[in-house]
This record gives structure tokens, C-alpha cells and sequence, in this order.
């Protein structure tokens, strides 16, 4: 026999195994610890940059509403907002016979979804035309819907519920291939957030509107917090389409506006499973929300008691300070925000959700008490990033279900989908896309999400770099450059308030002394502006870096003729009103001086992409210069 | 110099000393709080005192928990931070579950030499103190070459103790 057996006796093996053991799992609880944060990380700056958007978003509409802009060969008592809204009209719009792309023709058929499929495998892009004319029948047919869709389990097998997707298509195109297409025996319902920070947002749009107008008993649509023309502004999907259809995007993105609008609010199953894209609160009125008008709620701003305040009222609070009569319109945003927005937590209660600014927190109770009103079974929604691609809670009333696998960065989570019986029991099925052959192993996947994790983070600590540098002078009394590690955490704490575990991070982010002090202002040492600038005002310029994405769409906008050039005092305005509404303090002329300085003055124009360029973070060990997603 | 000036100088370095700790576990502990309520799944109570620098072995990571009052056959079980941070402190203050050095773990690998073919390593790794079925497979695929089927300890060290 084997002397194998006969060591299993032997103590020292014994040992020898114990000890290797310990090892072994004392390495990878650092490595769950660092993935962990990592993914801490990434989301934290996530809700932040969202909480940013509801400041930036009065900022938007209220340029759009009031800017009249004088411009030669237009109307002229036009404003801007009807410019950029104005209503295509499809027919003008000639097709190339050089276009190769799929040639739509209404009503759809299997083979234009099939043409549609293969076509942007192959990365090609459907014509403006077409997506116009799809966009319109889209419309056409959600306008038909109630805003709650009802179901019922009882001709086909099993329903299939996706969650966010966020532009990923390669998701889209894996769960059609392991669970077939959408046809009258294979029913989807889509749970929101299509768009946004994936590079085919507008590839899944066409392919999920495509088939609902092919079987729209078949496939079901509920509209998502992204489905909202200011989160697209900031968040990816107004790029993508500015810069994939470059004549017609501002068109496209008027009748998406209509669109989003129309998308019902929630499907439910048999009477027994509520399906939508955020939770609940505990003023959801099911029959309110089945009765109200939806498509009067287009953005999250899109309510007159929210352009004069900072932060919207919470799910249960009234609006401080009011004393008139409830106000009808006002409940029915609420509403609507509520279910888009909200997040379950384990605590009973249902408190304002202050990491989205928008929605709440529901308890297990505020699920309870919804249940018991409707005679429900079961929550599904989605909304929250998952690291398996789903989650069950409150006592398995209630599941995350999250579509979008690798959200972060490669290797961060998987994505899931649910498949539910006429019983109505969910069976999940996980699935992870990969760019590479060969699966990466533990220790590889968690390096690159933590790299990725903390390239960000450094970026928004280059951008708040004058507020940390008086935080930090703050603690440091004897000026010596060194601060304890608490007071550095405080610190970070106090200006970024991402609560992130800064004593973990540590050793990322910035040098330690053997005293065990850190030198506060190491942390700005591998960073450095694209462009260096004789910078009048280092606040001025770290402003630009961190508004450097809204900017851009700002100035797209202005850009009416799309010659990427605006004029200097269209330029100077716009910087004006920006600031004035974020509250930012800068001298009157410290941006035309920083304009000079760069010197991307062209005959009284400025090339606003190359100006934007020199705020853009570069990390000096990079070998090449930060490539950054789509957003 | 006066009885009571000394005691009270080493009790404030005692009290920051305390105080550093107790905020150090806190903080490792919140990485694992999903709802920011305090409470962490009792499954990663293991995690959390390794990621803190500790090498306990299971049956000590037990032995804490135990001290916590936790019932463990139950899986969805939670613990508080409030019972947690206590018996941490006096782990980290009594400088308890130190790091083993890396020659130490060498010999460990040095004295099973002979053994390290694929399927003694999978005995070894029911061996000790059982890895789960995920444990083996992660260290037979990071471990184990898969053309010879040897575990190759001196390149598999430093995979180990490197962070």
C-alpha cells in the first residue's frame, strides 16, 4: 500500500498542513479585504458624482430654458431649448446606398430583429433614419401601455427578469444566447437602467424597442432612473450618441426624452410579483401610480418645487416649510421617484435614501405592509450593483436582481437574470462576460479591480486637492509636512466624504515616515494635469477637472453647428452661470486669463475639447495617457 | 517623581493605545458592514481578524467567536460590532495570533516534500483543518503546475506571503 497513508498518521504533517492552511486563508482574507474595498470604492464615488448631478441638473435646465442665444442663419427668437428640441422630420433624412447597415421597414419583423443582432455584432451602427422612425413607433406603442403592466403566468413557461444593463451589450447578446430570444414562448421583462456608462447604450435600446414592437404582448419595459435625459448627461449616453450620430443626435435625444417618459413604471405577475426598478416607500400607492399621468415626469428635476430647492423631500417628509395644499403634481413626482430610486435595507423604517438624493430606505416592515395591502408575494427590482448579479432580502420578500456583469471594471461582479415558473419560485442564473480566454485567477481579478478602484480615487483627490491641502495645514500646527494617520483620515474624511476605510487605503495613497507620520502631500506626487498651466487660481483648475464631463456637454450643446468651436464670450457666460449656480467663488477674470494662458484662442473661438483636454488627470506612472470609458 | 503622576501618565498612553485599536478594528469591521448598521455576517468574522494581521487557525477564529456568544450552526447569523470590538482589542492588545515568518512556512512546505504531487496536495488540504471545495480548487489552480501535476513550493511561496 502507499506510504501516504501511513504519514496521514504522521503528526508533522499534521502540522505542516495547519500551518499552510493558516496561510492560505490569512491571504485571502487580505485579498477579500482589498476587493471589498475596492468595490467600496467605486461605488462610493458613484453615489457621490449622483448627489453632484442634482445641483448640476438645475443648472442644466435652467440654462436651456433661459439662454436666448443670438446666432446667424437661425431663428432668432428661438431659445435654446426649442432648438434643441425641435421635432425631426424622418422624411428629410436620405440613407446612402454606401450604407450597409440594416434597412428597417415598419411593421418589424423577426428578421429586422435578427438583421439588428447581427449587425451590431459586427459593431455596425444602425442609420439615424432608422433609429428616428423606431424611436417614433416606440412611442407610438408605449403611449398605449398603462403604467402598470399586468401578467400572468398561465399560456407560457417561465417569464424571464433582467435588471440594469447599462449599455452593456455584450450581457444583452449573452443572455439571448443562453436563454433564447424574446418571443411569445420565451417572455422578458426588462427592469430599467438600459443606458448609461456601457458603450452600446443605444444598441440595446434599439434591440429592446425592436422587439417590443415585434411581440409587445411578450416583452415588457420598465422604466429605469437612467431613463432620464439628465442622468444621461452626465453619466455616458448623451456622448455616446453625440458621438455616434453627429448630425442627428440632438434630435434622437428630444424623441428619447418622449420615449423614456412613456416607459410604464412596474409590471406585476399573477397579482402576486411587483416588478420595479428602484423599491418602495411607505406612501407607495399602487392605485396612485396606476392612474397618474407618467410621461409629466421626464427628469428627475422635472417638478417646479424642485428648481427652488437643493434636495428633494424624502419619501414620507413633507416639503419644509410648506403651508399651502398638498399639491397633486407634486405628489405624483414623489411617487414616481420613490419607485425609481429607493433602496431596501435590513432596519425597519423608511428613511430619505441621502446617498442617491432621491427616494428612501424601506425596512422590512414598509415591504410588509405593501404586501399586505396588494395581497403580494414577492419584490423584484433592481437598482443596486450586485456582486453575485443578484441578492435576496427582507426574509426573501425581496430581490436585487442586476444585469450588468464587470460594472466596474473586469472581473467586478456578475450579472444575473431570473427565471420565474407559474409557481412563482425565481431560479437565478449567473453569468460573467470575459474579454480574456483563459479565467483569470483570484489574485489577478482583484488587482484589477483594485487598480482601477484606486486610479479613480486618486483622480478625485487630485480634484479636491486645495481643500485637503488646508485640511490637512489644519493638523499640521508645527507646519512640518506630517500629520498622524488619524488626523489624515479625519481629514480625507472631512473633504471627500466618500466613508471610505482610509487606514486600509493608506499605504496607496500616500508615504509614511518610520515615525509613522504620514506626508500629507505625497498623495499629489504622481499626479499632474494634462496640460501644466500657468494656473492663476489652483481652485479655478481643479474646479475644470472635476466638472470636466459636464462641461463638455455643456458646451456640446452650445455647439449648435457642431464645429467644436464656441466664441470666447459664449465661452465666458456659460462659465459665469456655472459657477454662480454651483456657488463656486472665482475672480471675474480668472477665466479669461486661464483661457489666454492656454493659448487655444482661435480667431475669438476656443476649441473647447482641446481646452477641457489640459484638465484631464494623467497619473505619471501610466505608460499610456488615462484612457477613460465612455462617460 | 509622584506615584499617582506616574500611573496616570502610562494610564493616557495606555487609553490612546486602546483607543487606536478599538478605531483600527472598527474600521475593518465597517469594510464588511453591508448596511453601515454594525453587523457583519458571522461567516466573515475570519476575514475580518486576518485582514487586522492575525493568523489564527479555525479552530481559534472558533474559539473568538465563542467568546462573542454567537450561535454559529445558525448561517444567516449576525454579529454586533458592539460584542466584537471588546474581544478584539484584548486579541490585538495581547499581541495574540502572530504572523508566522516566511522560513518557518517554508520548512512547513520543506517537510511534506515528497508529498507534493496534485493528489497528495489534496490530501493535505483535507488534512489539518479541511479546506472547502473552493479553497482546494483556488490553491490547486494557483498552486499546482498543471503539466507535471507538482506543487512547486518556492514559487508558490511568494504568491502566498506577498500582499
Amino acid at each position: 500500500h502507499g506510504c501516504s497513508c501511513c504519514s496521514l498518521q504522521n503528526q508533522s504533517f499534521f502540522q505542516a498542513a495547519i500551518l499552510i492552511q493558516k496561510w492560505y486563508r490569512f491571504t485571502m482574507a487580505r485579498l477579500e479585504m482589498r476587493r471589498r474595498y475596492s468595490l467600496s470604492i467605486f461605488q462610493s464615488i458613484e453615489y457621490a458624482d449622483e448627489q453632484d448631478q442634482l445641483q448640476l441638473s438645475n443648472f442644466f435646465t435652467f440654462m436651456l430654458d433661459h439662454c436666448t442665444h443670438p446666432d446667424s442663419g437661425k431663428d432668432k427668437n428661438k431659445s435654446n431649448v426649442e432648438i434643441l428640441f425641435e421635432k425631426p422630420d424622418v422624411r428629410k433624412i436620405d440613407v446612402p446606398d454606401s450604407y450597409y447597415g440594416p434597412r428597417l421597414s415598419f411593421p418589424l419583423t423577426a428578421e429586422d430583429a435578427n438583421a439588428l443582432l447581427h449587425a451590431f455584432r459586427n459593431e455596425q451602427l444602425l442609420h439615424a433614419r432608422y433609429v428616428l422612425q423606431l424611436l417614433s413607433e416606440t412611442r407610438r406603442v408605449l403611449k398605449e401601455m398603462p403604467n402598470i403592466t399586468h401578467l400572468s403566468t398561465s399560456y407560457s413557461k417561465e417569464i424571464t427578469v433582467c435588471g440594469d444593463l447599462h449599455g452593456n451589450l455584450d450581457d444583452l447578446l449573452l443572455i439571448f444566447y443562453k436563454n433564447g430570444l424574446p418571443s411569445e414562448q420565451n417572455r422578458y421583462v426588462f427592469n430599467g437602467d438600459f443606458v448609461d456608462r456601457g458603450k452600446n447604450s443605444m444598441e440595446i435600446l434599439i434591440i429592446l424597442f425592436a422587439f417590443l414592437l415585434i411581440y409587445p404582448n411578450d416583452l415588457h419595459l420598465n422604466r429605469g432612473n437612467h431613463e432620464d435625459y439628465i442622468m444621461n448627461l452626465r453619466y455616458g449616453f448623451t456622448k455616446e450618441v453625440s458621438k455616434k450620430y453627429k448630425d442627428h443626435w440632438k434630435q434622437i435625444l428630444c424623441l428619447l426624452r418622449d420615449v423614456f417618459s412613456w416607459l410604464p413604471l412596474a409590471t406585476i405577475i399573477d397579482s402576486k410579483v411587483l416588478i420595479l426598478h428602484g423599491g418602495i416607500s411607505d406612501t407607495t400607492d399602487l392605485d396612485f401610480l396606476n392612474a397618474l399621468e407618467r410621461n409629466k415626469v421626464r427628469d428627475r428635476t422635472d417638478h417646479t418645487a424642485v428648481k427652488t430647492q437643493h434636495n428633494p423631500p424624502s419619501g414620507s417628509a413633507e416639503p419644509s416649510g410648506s403651508n399651502s395644499p398638498p399639491d397633486p403634481a407634486l405628489e405624483e413626482w414623489k411617487q414616481i421617484l420613490d419607485i425609481l430610486w429607493s433602496d431596501p435595507r435590513s432596519q425597519n423604517g423608511c428613511t430619505p435614501n441621502k446617498c442617491r438624493g432621491g427616494g428612501c430606505y424601506f425596512g422590512p416592515d414598509v415591504t410588509a405592509k405593501l404586501f399586505a395591502r396588494y395581497n403580494l408575494k414577492m419584490l423584484i427590482r433592481s437598482h443596486e450593483f450586485k456582486p453575485e448579479g443578484y441578492e435576496i432580502s427582507h426574509d426573501g420578500k425581496v430581490i436585487t436582481i442586476f444585469s450588468a456583469s464587470n460594472y466596474y471594471e473586469e472581473g467586478s461582479n456578475r450579472g444575473a437574470y431570473i427565471k420565474l415558473n407559474p409557481e412563482l419560485t425565481p431560479r437565478f442564473v449567473q453569468y460573467q462576460v470575459s474579454k480574456f480566454t483563459r479565467r483569470k485567477n483570484l489574485r489577478e481579478r482583484v488587482g484589477t479591480i483594485e487598480s482601477a478602484a484606486l486610479k479613480s480615487l486618486r483622480e478625485k483627490i487630485y480634484a479636491h486637492r486645495s481643500e485637503l491641502t488646508s485640511a490637512f495645514a489644519q493638523y499640521d500646527t508645527n507646519g512640518t509636512g506630517r500629520i498622524s494617520v488619524n488626523d489624515w483620515a479625519e481629514a480625507m474624511e472631512s473633504v471627500l466624504q466618500l466613508e471610505l476605510p482610509w487606514r486600509m487605503l493608506r499605504p496607496q495613497l500616500v508615504q509614511m515616515n518610520p515615525d509613522g507620520e504620514v506626508d500629507f502631500m505625497s498623495c499629489f506626487y504622481d499626479l499632474k494635469m494634462g496640460q501644466p498651466t500657468k494656473e492663476a487660481q489652483p481652485a479655478l483648475a481643479e474646479t475644470l477637472c472635476r466638472y470636466r464631463k459636464d462641461l463638455e456637454i455643456i458646451f456640446n450643446i452650445i455647439d449648435k453647428d457642431h464645429s467644436g468651436l464656441i466664441s470666447f464670450e459664449e465661452f465666458s457666460q456659460t462659465w459665469r452661470l456655472f459657477t454662480s449656480h454651483l456657488g463656486i467663488e472665482v475672480e471675474d477674470d480668472s477665466i479669461d486669463k486661464l483661457v489666454l494662458s492656454i493659448d487655444y484662442n482661435k480667431d475669438g473661438h476656443i476649441d473647447f475639447n482641446e481646452f477641457l483636454e489640459a484638465f484631464h488627470v494623467v497619473h505619471r506612472l501610466e505608460k499610456k495617457p488615462g484612457s477613460s470609458q465612455c462617460c | 517623581m509622584e506615584f499617582g503622576a506616574v500611573f496616570s501618565h502610562r494610564d493616557q498612553t495606555v487609553n490612546a493605545v486602546v483607543a487606536e485599536i478599538e478605531k483600527k478594528i472598527t474600521k475593518a469591521f465597517e469594510v464588511f458592514d453591508r448596511e453601515s448598521n454594525k453587523t457583519v455576517d458571522v461567516r466573515e468574522i475570519g476575514c475580518i481578524i486576518r485582514s487586522l494581521g492575525c493568523f489564527p487557525n479555525e479552530a481559534e477564529v472558533q474559539e473568538l467567536l465563542d467568546q462573542v456568544n454567537i450561535e454559529v450552526e445558525d448561517p444567516s447569523g449576525f454579529v454586533h460590532l458592539d460584542k466584537f470590538l471588546p474581544v478584539m482589542t484584548k486579541v490585538l492588545l495581547d499581541e495574540r495570533f502572530q504572523p508566522i515568518p516566511e522560513d518557518v512556512l517554508l520548512h512547513a512546505f520543506e517537510s511534506l516534500k515528497g508529498y507534493l504531487l496534485r493528489q497528495n496536495v489534496i490530501l493535505c488540504c483535507f488534512s489539518g483543518e479541511p479546506f472547502t471545495q473552493e479553497e482546494m480548487e483556488d490553491m490547486l489552480n494557483v498552486a499546482v503546475d498543471p503539466e507535471t501535476n507538482i506543487l512547486h513550493y518556492r514559487d508558490y511561496l511568494p504568491k502566498l506571503v506577498i500582499d
